[in-house]
């Protein structure tokens, strides 16, 4: 199938000030990859300070000054520069920010989501109010403020802008967190949905669980670059079928699988190891992982930036690199539902 | 590799530019002139002014770079005086005003919704009403002279600073890391001066400095309309609208160059408050 | 020790959202809270640790305030919030106590983290502090909202087998309130549904 988004060698670094007048350049994304195809939905999925956000900010063009872009996007095989960028964000390329602070708390919703229309006024309305019956908004949420919508009502809104502008690529920046259950199926439908259309998606979360009710594919940020881009069927038993030690030891530490932890934490973009970046907590870890980093390399239809990968993947049954630290013994007989 | 990827990052700083160096450097040389100026004008003493009649009336020149008056008074020497007295009341004034400001802030942040609606109602009455208006009146009551001015230009440069004191209180007020420093049993002074007025000093820095221009201008002009500082004083609104008089003969330095060298000031203020202001404010500290 | 809430009842304006909530925890146990949103999880949870007034009810413990500092400590979802911002993290947590080294070290904490300041951390780096300054002895019921929904699953882990030590040695009574089924099932002992003892229902 053909990529209607690919990121290829990205890296972005910031210029800041140390103290007094020392300036540095720190490097928050190097080597970065990424490609996403048409109707599919990719799930970018790393922890805070891994670099998934500013991926985004990138894409759309909107990173603050004091910052470098180097590596290239590519957009329906052209190259997306940043006066490009310029004419599809919001258009083409639509980004479906994480809550209700992103809208003009004095603006209507209904006129809010006309904006992204750029033909004449009177088309605007009628697309918004199409767009709005889909989405089961009524007549009157037209002319109501956000702060007098329910959550899951805003999160139709901000969608619908997105449907609207008949965007081909949608990033949605967190869109899970503190959702109950219920309005986390109700807003991954909506993301499902529009995949239906032919849209297609990427979708930034640190919830493994949430990128698994949906995505196709899922790609692991680490420390900046991406360890990994797994399918969505790699991810069962006990990560047998996952190339990369850290996308491992991710998902054994779900609860489901054990709530395992892991010693050490994400490296700092100012003290980042010379080669592999998970090395320093890696059990796999031997000399030739520190000489240099790994490239991105396909590995059983997916691809992992680990020069054992293909080791670890067949003894994967061996021994799975990561340490019980705590001993938890769950009583299920004390569990007790009220509902 | 690591080589390279350093040489392209030696490339983009360099283009950039050290923004901050920049920044630090024009701080350092607007105060200098201000210090400078402030200094050299207090060190003029009344006898540098006395009058001279074989040498007055002088245009610019090398001895006179300011030219002399009618009294044959050197004008660079009463132009320092009345800048180093006008940024004298500035200072004083701005400070009275960043005191009643931080006052006024605190309490309509903290002391509930009557306080908070009566400071509320006094700042935009205060605003509504042109300040020069408000420090004529307040001028003439007191009986003009520099308390007049003083108070004048404190009474009518806090608004502002109210406003933007109150609203960060209240939001620091609301943040959770005082709502828990609160569970922790910790008292309101220690709130007060660990948490809250770390967050407002360099807000009370930034306002000072740019409410200072406007009180420079605000006490020359007052005192170029005659309600403010006795004519005895050498004052810059003072030297100002005597030089009037003598304008219509020809007499162009005198209200040319102090004019301009008080513009210079103010300009210099604006521009350190600016810099300031870029170098605190998180939105412009890493360009 | 014990934490009890009487006959809860809190209302928003005209809308009653807790009414006549009764709870109670003991040092030691680990209780789970779930409800679908606009329950008033939140709400119930602020009651508690003593951020909301007006309500009617009473929240009763036999734990002693020592010298103001509230034995019930309740940790928030945004940990970037919850710290100065002009503080480096070692003045954060020492606000609080003075932790040993073995707790840090267990929570994953790099000693060079502590003189960083919060905009130099990561949301999960930032959250493990806060849970050490929550973990001060003189805590005995910790209360979490939504404390790990905006960390990756391994910090979550870390952050939770930690508190789950203290709460099996009887330090401190845990109550979890959180849309993670999964999470609760493992971390508490017990998990409450707040729509079902809220006699209040929509």
């Amino acid at each position: 199938m053909e990529s209607v988004l690919t990121v290829e060698n990205l890296s972005i670094s910031f210029t800041q000030y140390v103290k007094g007048l020392e300036k540095r350049e720190l490097t928050v994304i190097s080597e970065l990859d990424l490609d996403l195809k048409k109707g599919e939905i990719v799930a970018i999925v790393g922890s805070s300070g891994s670099g998934k956000s500013l991926l985004a900010h990138a894409i759309l063009g909107i990173l603050p000054e004091n910052a470098t872009v180097e590596g290239k996007i590519t957009y329906k095989g052209e190259e997306l520069t940043e006066q490009r960028k310029k004419e599809l964000r919001g258009k083409e390329i639509c980004l479906i920010p994480q809550s209700v602070n992103y809208t003009d708390p004095l603006m209507k919703v209904g006129k809010f989501v006309q904006l992204s229309v750029s033909e004449s006024k009177e088309e605007a309305k009628k697309r918004q109010r199409k767009v709005f019956e889909e989405y089961g908004l009524s007549k009157e949420v037209d002319d109501m403020y956000p702060f007098q919508l329910s959550g899951g009502m805003i999160r139709r809104v901000l969608v619908s802008t997105a449907a609207i502008a008949d965007s081909q690529v949608i990033i949605a920046d967190e869109p899970t967190p503190g959702l109950d259950e219920k309005a986390l199926n109700e807003t991954l439908k909506l993301f499902t949905d529009l995949r239906d259309k032919g849209c297609s998606i990427i979708m930034i979360t640190h919830d493994i669980q949430a990128a698994l009710k949906i995505a196709d594919r899922i790609a692991i940020f680490y420390a900046g670059s991406t360890l990994e881009i797994a399918n969505r069927e790699d991810f069962c038993g006990n990560g047998e079928h996952l190339r990369h030690p850290y996308t491992k030891a991710l998902w054994m530490a779900l609860p489901e699988n054990g709530f395992h932890t892991l010693t050490g934490s994400q490296p700092s973009p100012l003290q980042l190891p010379k080669g592999c970046l998970f090395s320093d907590r890696c059990h796999h870890c031997d000399e030739h992982c520190h000489v240099k980093r790994p490239d991105l390399e396909s590995v059983h239809s997916g691809k992992v930036r680990c020069v054992k990968a293909t080791i670890i993947h067949e003894h994967a049954h061996e021994h799975d690199g990561i340490i019980h630290t705590h001993k938890h013994v769950h009583n299920e007989g004390e569990e007790e539902h009220v509902s | 590799m690591s080589i390279s990827v350093e040489n392209t990052q030696l490339k983009a700083a360099k283009k950039s530019g050290n923004l901050r160096r920049k920044t630090i450097i024009t701080i350092f040389l607007c105060i200098g002139v201000l210090a400078f100026v402030t200094i050299a004008g207090t060190m003029v003493s009344h006898n540098d002014l006395i009058t001279d009649f074989t040498s007055k009336n002088l245009a610019p020149s090398m001895s006179h770079l300011f030219g002399t008056d009618w009294l044959g008074r050197d004008m660079l020497l009463r132009t320092l005086k009345g800048l180093s007295m006008s940024i004298y009341i500035g200072i004083f004034a701005c400070f009275l005003g960043m005191i009643i400001a931080t006052v006024l802030g605190l309490a309509s942040a903290t002391m509930g919704k009557h306080v908070d609606s009566v400071i509320t109602f006094v700042v935009d009455l205060f605003l509504s009403v042109p300040h020069l208006l408000v420090i004529i009146i307040i001028c003439v009551a007191v009986g003009g002279g520099l308390t007049g001015v003083v108070i004048g230009i404190a009474a009518t440069h806090w608004t502002s600073m109210t406003r933007i004191i109150r609203a960060e209180v209240k939001q620091i007020l609301t943040s959770e890391y005082v709502h828990v420093a609160r569970q922790m049993g910790k008292s309101r002074t220690y709130i007060a001066a660990k948490h809250i007025f770390p967050h407002i000093f360099p807000q009370l820095l930034i306002g000072f400095i740019s409410t200072f221009p406007h009180a420079l201008l605000h006490e020359a002009s007052i005192t170029f309309l005659g309600f403010g500082l006795s004519p005895h004083e050498p004052a810059i609104g003072i030297i100002l609208s005597e030089s009037m008089k003598y304008l219509a003969a020809g007499y162009w330095w005198l209200a040319v160059l102090p004019g301009l060298a008080l513009l210079i000031i103010v300009v210099l203020f604006d521009v350190l408050g600016d810099n300031i202001d870029k170098l605190i404010n998180p939105k412009s500290m890493h360009r | 020790m014990y934490l009890k809430a009487k006959d809860i009842t809190f209302k928003y304006g005209n809308k009653k959202i807790l009414d006549k909530v009764n709870f109670e925890i003991e040092t030691g146990q680990r209780i789970g809270i779930v409800a679908p949103s606009g329950f008033g999880k939140t709400t119930f949870a602020r009651i508690i640790a003593g951020y909301e007034k007006g309500y009617s009810g009473t929240v009763e413990t036999d734990a002693q305030r020592q010298e103001g500092y509230n034995p019930v400590q309740l940790m928030f979802q945004h940990p970037e919030r919850a710290v100065n911002p002009k503080w480096n993290m070692e003045r954060t947590v020492n606000e609080s106590w003075q932790p040993p080294k073995e707790l840090y070290d267990e929570m994953g904490i790099k000693d060079e983290w502590l003189k960083r300041y919060p905009n130099e951390l990561s949301g999960g780096e930032i959250q493990r502090f806060c849970v050490i300054r929550a973990l001060n002895p003189k805590t005995k019921f910790l209360i979490a909202d939504e404390m790990t929904t905006m960390l990756d699953a391994i910090t979550t882990a870390q952050i939770w087998n930690v508190v789950i030590k203290r709460a099996e040695r009887g330090d401190i009574g845990l109550l979890v309130i959180s849309h993670e089924k999964s999470m609760l099932d493992y971390v508490c002992t017990k998990v409450v549904d707040l729509s079902v003892i809220n006699k209040y229902s929509k």
